[in-house]
């Protein structure tokens, strides 16, 4: 019994990770008051990104750079259209979603089915990997893993402690103060929102780098959409991020452990999905109850000449 | 850092032309914006233009198979102008269409010795029942728990489509059928008619233009229709001015899923006369139909020519795939790049747009 659980909790962490990237940067966006329902798109170009780069140049990190970049690019679409055009942040990321999966389709078709050379190896840290069941528990991961982990206490204090984080969050709370302390609104809400992307193109790029690793087309599955929905789960904090990605994580794992003990694949597959539906409805009710929310100029756009 | 700014001035008056003339002028830079991503991604996008208005339009069978595809787009699209314009952001209109062919599938398999008269009509209410319910999942979320709807309907999707694969993988895959994951082939009385030699089965094309034209009265004409539009405009003013919004917003969902329920209904019980696994059934129409209810900007009569246009381009979507060698998501750059443009080329309506530096 013991064994499974290490087992799962082993499974779960990698299976998380490209969540938790996804939902770390996606908190950062939201904090600024933009929605962005582009993470799928963005994650599923950082993973075919992420692939070509890491295969043709034979480096992981390469790899990982590049999706960075990608995802933030494509995020600066979204950023123009909701910020400068001021459109509808739901519609605008839509369409985000749909054009990333549109071009790593056409981007990722000479890859289909080619394994990857350049993969992500688990890092050995001296005496730590050696430790009997805990080493083989907590520290058997590659790099992007313990990165990801070390992120969340990170982005915490910035967030909550810095300069950096009040700024951002004043935006996301009440533009038109923040506008008249002298903070350039604009600015803030395109550096969250490309953040958010480059994040987002990393967690794609996990999983065709390390967690696949392959390129699959569609291979995100979903993951994005439970990323947007994580976020709202995580109530908009680094820290509860961390606890909703490797929940979820555990999830996918469990898919796999039930399986073979008959159970239908299409049903436990079904599983995320309404696991996710009861996460939002039980956190409503939650901030509700605490009286905490969403930022309160999310999915507003803010002009000086309306407000 | 001073970044170039853009300002907004309000129109006080606008062109009549104007509305049409921001529309073609998107679509236009849409068009161009796609060709540049043909053109770096090594496809050249003069041919890959041409093999998809040909394979469209050009020919007759193209043209059949085109609308054939607008049925279910007309529907599920009409559903989502309601929907949209009651600012209730219903993106799950593809589950709600694959429920709406597992409720017809049920009707047809329980009840296949049922004279076509009664089949048929049966077929549509459960069709749209399916959907309706389906729908009505994020709508209670949304109005009793406020549940953003926009997740929860597209996490719908993919249990929908579970749930199609789970049964024709599972419980309902056929006697008949070598080893497919297909149900057994429908009664004759459960098979919507068809124009001879061509898969428009113009029973569901009737009702969707009718209903197109029905939910077009209904904005425009009704006291709802007016309560719809005024929640979706502006959601304060509709409570100040004693409008029920949680009614409103339920019914608009309902109805949308309803109506995307139809859809699906149409494609098992007019085109395959089995359920199949969901991406036979659908090549994602409900997502499709989110870009015909805007590119219709919103007006359910609008939308059945969009619908048109977008079923030519799956369609032609499909030929390039076969003449180009390009994978079957090459489409979805179409969608997404039509769809920003236009709610960007919207602007243009209610804004003169000023550079400064």
């Amino acid at each position: 019994m013991l064994e499974f659980i290490l087992a799962a909790v082993r499974a779960a962490i990698p299976a998380g990770t490209p969540l938790l990237y996804g939902t770390l940067g996606e908190v950062y966006a939201e904090r600024s008051g933009v929605l962005n329902l582009g993470v799928e798109g963005m994650m599923i170009m950082g993973a075919v990104s992420g692939f070509a780069v890491a295969q043709t140049t034979g480096s992981a990190g390469l790899g990982i750079l590049a999706a960075a970049i990608v995802g933030g690019l494509l995020a600066l679409i979204h950023a123009f259209a909701s910020i400068t055009l001021r459109v509808n942040q739901v519609v605008s990321g839509l369409a985000l979603t749909m054009l990333g999966l549109g071009i790593s389709g056409m981007i990722g078709k000479k890859f289909v089915g080619q394994p990857l050379a350049a993969r992500l190896q688990p890092i050995h840290i001296p005496g730590l990997s050696d430790l009997p069941i805990l080493g083989e528990l907590l520290f058997k991961f590659d790099i992007m893993v313990y990165l990801g982990i070390l992120l969340v206490p990170a982005l915490w204090f910035v967030l909550y402690k810095t300069r950096i984080g009040v700024t951002l969050r004043s935006v996301g709370e009440n533009p038109s103060a923040a506008d008249a302390l002298g903070v350039n609104v604009a600015f803030v809400r395109y550096a969250a929102v490309a953040f958010g992307g480059m994040m987002a193109g990393i967690g794609g790029a996990y999983l065709s780098i390390s967690y696949a690793p392959a390129w699959i087309e569609g291979m995100t599955a979903g993951a994005g959409w439970i990323v947007v929905a994580l976020t709202i789960f995580a109530i908009w904090d680094p820290r509860r991020a961390l606890l909703g990605a490797y929940l979820f994580g555990g999830v996918r794992v469990l898919q796999f452990r039930l399986q073979p003990l008959g159970v239908s694949p299409n049903l436990l597959n079904m599983l995320p999905f309404i696991l996710t539906i009861l996460v939002l409805w039980l956190s409503s009710g939650q901030a509700a109850k605490r009286r905490i929310g969403a930022p309160a100029a999310l999915m507003t756009a803010y002009s000086r000449e309306e407000r | 850092m001073k970044l170039p700014r853009i300002r907004f001035e309000k129109r006080l008056t606008s062109p009549r032309w104007l509305p049409v003339a921001s529309l073609a002028g998107g679509l236009a830079l849409a068009m161009l914006t796609i060709a540049i991503i043909f053109a770096v991604l090594g496809v050249n996008p003069l041919v890959a233009f041409q093999r998809i208005f040909q394979g469209g339009f050009g020919s007759a069978y193209g043209l059949q198979e085109t609308i054939t595809k607008t049925i279910p787009l007309i529907l599920a699209g009409v559903g989502l102008t309601l929907a949209f314009k009651g600012r209730m952001y219903n993106i799950g209109a593809e589950g709600q269409l694959l429920i709406g062919a597992i409720f017809a599938t049920g009707i047809a398999r329980a009840f296949p010795d049922w004279p076509s008269f009664l089949l048929i009509p049966a077929l549509f209410i459960v069709g749209f029942l399916g959907g309706a319910l389906w729908a009505a999942i994020p709508a209670v979320l949304k109005t009793r728990f406020r549940v953003d709807e926009v997740l929860t309907s597209l996490m719908l999707v993919y249990v929908a489509n579970e749930a199609v694969k789970f049964l024709v993988y599972g419980p309902w895959r056929g006697s008949d059928t070598r080893g497919f994951p297909i149900t057994d082939e429908f009664s004759a009385a459960a098979q919507i008619p068809s124009i001879k030699s061509t898969r428009i089965h113009y029973p569901t094309l009737i009702v969707a233009i009718l209903l197109a034209i029905l939910v077009y009265l209904l904005l425009t004409r009704t006291k709802l229709g007016y309560e719809i539009r005024v929640t979706g405009e502006n959601p304060d003013a509709s409570r100040y001015a004693g409008m029920d919004y949680q009614k409103i917003a339920l019914l608009v969902m309902i109805i949308s899923g309803g109506l995307a329920g139809l859809a699906g209904m149409g494609e098992v019980a007019g085109i395959h006369f089995r359920l199949r696994p969901p991406e036979a059934i659908s090549p994602g129409y409900g997502f499709t139909a989110i870009i015909v209810a805007w590119l219709a900007r919103l007006n359910p009569l609008a939308a059945i020519l969009t619908s048109f246009l977008l079923g030519g381009l799956l369609v032609g979507g499909d030929a390039i795939q076969i003449a180009l060698n390009l994978p079957a998501a090459t489409v979805q750059i179409f969608n997404g790049v039509i769809l920003l443009f236009v709610i960007a080329s919207e602007l243009f309506n209610q804004y003169k747009l000023r550079l400064e530096v």
